[in-house]
């Protein structure tokens, strides 16, 4: 078991004809994911790689039953990209577009309340589930299949992550980047949540970075909730203090954002927290071997 | 992207929101000349992407036109350093003059975007001015909060509650519900993170003012905007940071002397506290962008060689898919054009890692292979440790 993605999940990449659109289809389906359809709207009719192409997400589900949508449509259309994934049905839109407009965003994630589709990103790495699915761009071969679940605000330090749990031969069950936008689908709560129900994850590492408080938000849900280990790192330590205008920043988020609070908000919920990023992998295990949590 | 005070009342006035006469100086002869205008009484505001001017000297009430040039004078030849700034300050190149006026009251306003509720959010108090921040943390139920559905967009039945809540009643209320209104209407239509109005005031003549604006854009929306690029006053912005704005890099440059190539922002911040775990000062934070091209890196290598405070380099790239000895290539290219002889770290990971490595070895540049994170971190620390 997994959360999210399996080997029957049935994936649709809209924007397949761009270049890094079909790149990383090509990288998809060579780790094993079925995809079974493409859209690019005026270009439906044609076969890109033998997959084959739609004018819209609706045909592609009515044809291909495809359940999954992996977006890489530029950032003017991406909303509207996700908006209508929602509309034609699909289970798990993954969106990797990075740099959409948070006006646009704002307006899509008001229309997907209430909604069953899950938005993935925008501005993520993906998801991949080791051995059975990959709906994304990071890198196949570091992962390995198990039990932890990962989920990360991070692009490339989910891999360095991701790495080291492998390295200390601690597989993933799935691993889920929720991107580091500030208007995003699933939080860091809502992919807790189905760790926590998962039975094959039986602890879960999060990353986290500076800014926004949705670390904290996540601590406490942990402290109240979660039956399982979590370990946990946050970047940006040393980062200095950044030049700013205004006060309303700070107003919304009473001094929350900075990593020393978020590392000690994690620790007072029970998480164990890397204090260095070479140490992640080692922080995982002690949280699989002390933590009360531990399941028995 | 930031932009300056006047142009931030620029935008609103052209939403109908009042803002004082004024006129922006580039010299100080042209400040004198504005405040002859304004009538000799008037404020000078130096204009910086920062705020906390006040405290910093560089916004006053000046009496005389001469008083005007002379305070221009002194502000155009040094920079504020503001609790906003970070310690090394920013330059003034504009002055904007502005006609002093009677204030009664004083509010903060503004509407930005909350992650947690995934909305805007329009956030105003009646205690407005300079300790805003203040208020908030000790008393918060001074400050009134209000998410906006993007659905039904701002009522006005919403905005005359805020208003209410700041103790304006009669005409000044419905001014400043139009007011609110119209603010949200700019952050909209101008696709801005922050719209902040601190203070908005009550004219001892019972109108409503904005006497101080903020605006950020939303980067991301710029194509729909073609005006963004030419309201940047690069005087505002390093160098450094400019050039690579250029070619899509995020750089920010640091106090240390380890210049610090990575891509993707999470693996940037993380390698800068490994550095420091193991005794190293990075010299910038810079990140290529989670897929780095040859290019990129090239052009990264360059602007970082740039500062001269770097005496060597550690490179974190975390590929994945992308071919390690490209990325070798690109680092190698960019090394020998401008002839570089520091010490270099680079850890790497991806696809051909071998040919990656083999590449670097070869290529007589002083280079060495860290295997890991923490590997490569204790190399250059080293490395830089025995040359000094």
């Amino acid at each position: 078991m997994s959360i999210l993605l399996n080997k029957d999940s049935k994936i649709v990449v809209q924007g397949i004809t761009g270049r890094s659109g079909l790149f990383h289809t090509q990288q998809c389906r060579d780790y094993g994911s079925k995809v079974v359809a493409g859209v690019t709207p005026g270009k439906g009719g044609i076969h890109i790689e033998g997959i084959p192409v739609f004018n819209s997400v609706e045909e592609a589900v009515h044809y291909t039953k495809a359940n999954v949508s992996m977006i890489f449509v530029p950032p003017p259309a991406a909303a509207d990209a996700i908006l209508e994934a929602a509309d034609a049905g699909i289970a798990l839109a993954v969106c990797i577009t990075e740099g959409i407009p948070v006006r646009d965003m704002v307006l899509a994630r008001r229309v997907l309340e209430g909604k069953k589709m899950r938005l993935v990103g925008p501005n993520c790495p993906g998801v991949i589930t080791p051995d059975e699915c990959k709906v994304g761009i990071m890198p196949g071969h570091i992962h390995r299949k198990g039990k932890i679940g990962v989920v990360s605000r991070s692009g490339t330090l989910t891999y360095e992550a991701v790495k080291q749990l492998t390295d200390m031969e601690l597989g993933q069950s799935t691993c889920v980047g929720i991107g580091g936008d500030p208007i995003i689908g699933m939080k860091f709560i809502d992919v807790l949540k189905l760790f926590n129900e998962d039975p094959e994850t039986e602890g879960v590492f999060m990353i986290g970075e500076i800014g926004g408080g949705a670390e904290e938000e996540a601590a406490f849900w942990i402290r109240d909730n979660m039956k399982k280990p979590v370990g946990a790192f946050i970047a940006g330590v040393t980062a200095p203090p950044g030049k700013r205008m205004g006060h309303a920043g700070a107003i919304i988020t009473g001094g929350k954002g900075k990593a020393e609070d978020k590392i000690r908000t994690l620790q007072e919920c029970g998480v164990t927290v890397a204090m260095s990023p070479t140490k992640m992998g080692d922080a995982m295990v002690e949280a699989m071997n002390h933590s009360p949590k531990k399941k028995k | 992207m930031n932009i300056h005070e006047y142009q931030a009342k620029e935008i609103l006035n052209s939403f109908g929101i009042p803002v004082p006469r004024g006129r922006v100086a580039l010299t100080s002869d042209q400040v004198e000349r504005a405040a002859k205008e304004m009538g000799g009484r008037c404020v000078v505001k130096a204009q910086i992407y920062a705020g906390g001017r006040g405290k910093a000297g560089g916004v006053k009430l000046v009496h005389h036109p001469e008083q005007a040039q002379e305070l221009g004078k002194d502000l155009f030849t040094r920079k504020l350093v503001t609790p906003q700034t970070g310690p090394e300050g920013l330059r003034v190149r504009r002055i904007l003059v502005e006609e002093a006026v009677e204030i009664a009251r004083e509010f903060y306003l503004s509407i930005t975007l909350d992650r947690e509720s995934s909305r805007y959010c329009l956030i105003a108090s009646a205690e407005g001015g300079v300790e805003i921040e203040e208020v908030a943390a000790k008393t918060p139920e001074k400050i009134h909060m209000l998410t906006i559905d993007p659905f039904t967009g701002l009522r006005p039945y919403q905005a005359r509650k805020i208003a209410l809540a700041l103790g304006l009643q009669g005409s000044v209320c419905e001014d400043c519900v139009e007011l609110i209104l119209n603010l949200y209407r700019c952050c909209l239509e101008k696709d801005c993170f922050l719209v902040e109005i601190n203070p908005l005031v009550v004219t001892k003549t019972g109108w409503l003012m904005a006497m101080d604006a903020k605006i950020n854009f939303d980067d991301n929306a710029m194509f729909r905007h073609r005006e963004y690029p030419d309201m940047l006053d690069y005087s505002q912005l390093d160098t450094l940071e400019i050039n690579a704005g250029k070619y899509d890099l995020s750089y920010i440059k640091l106090q240390g002397n380890i210049g610090c190539m990575v891509n993707g922002a999470g693996l940037a911040m993380a390698t800068l506290d490994v550095l420091k775990e193991f005794g190293g000062e990075p010299a910038n934070f810079l990140d290529v962008g989670g897929g780095a091209t040859r290019e990129k890196v090239a052009e990264a290598f360059k602007i970082i060689l740039q500062d001269s405070d770097v005496k060597g380099v550690f490179v974190n790239i975390f590929g994945g898919i992308m071919r390690c000895d490209v990325i070798a290539q690109g680092i190698i290219e960019a090394a020998s054009e401008v002839h570089c002889a520091l010490p270099i770290v680079v850890r790497m990971d991806g696809s051909k890692v071998e040919e990656g490595k083999k590449l670097l070895l070869e290529s007589g540049l002083n280079v060495q292979i860290g295997d890991n994170l923490g590997d490569g971190a204790a190399r250059i620390v080293q490395m830089l440790g025995a040359g000094a």
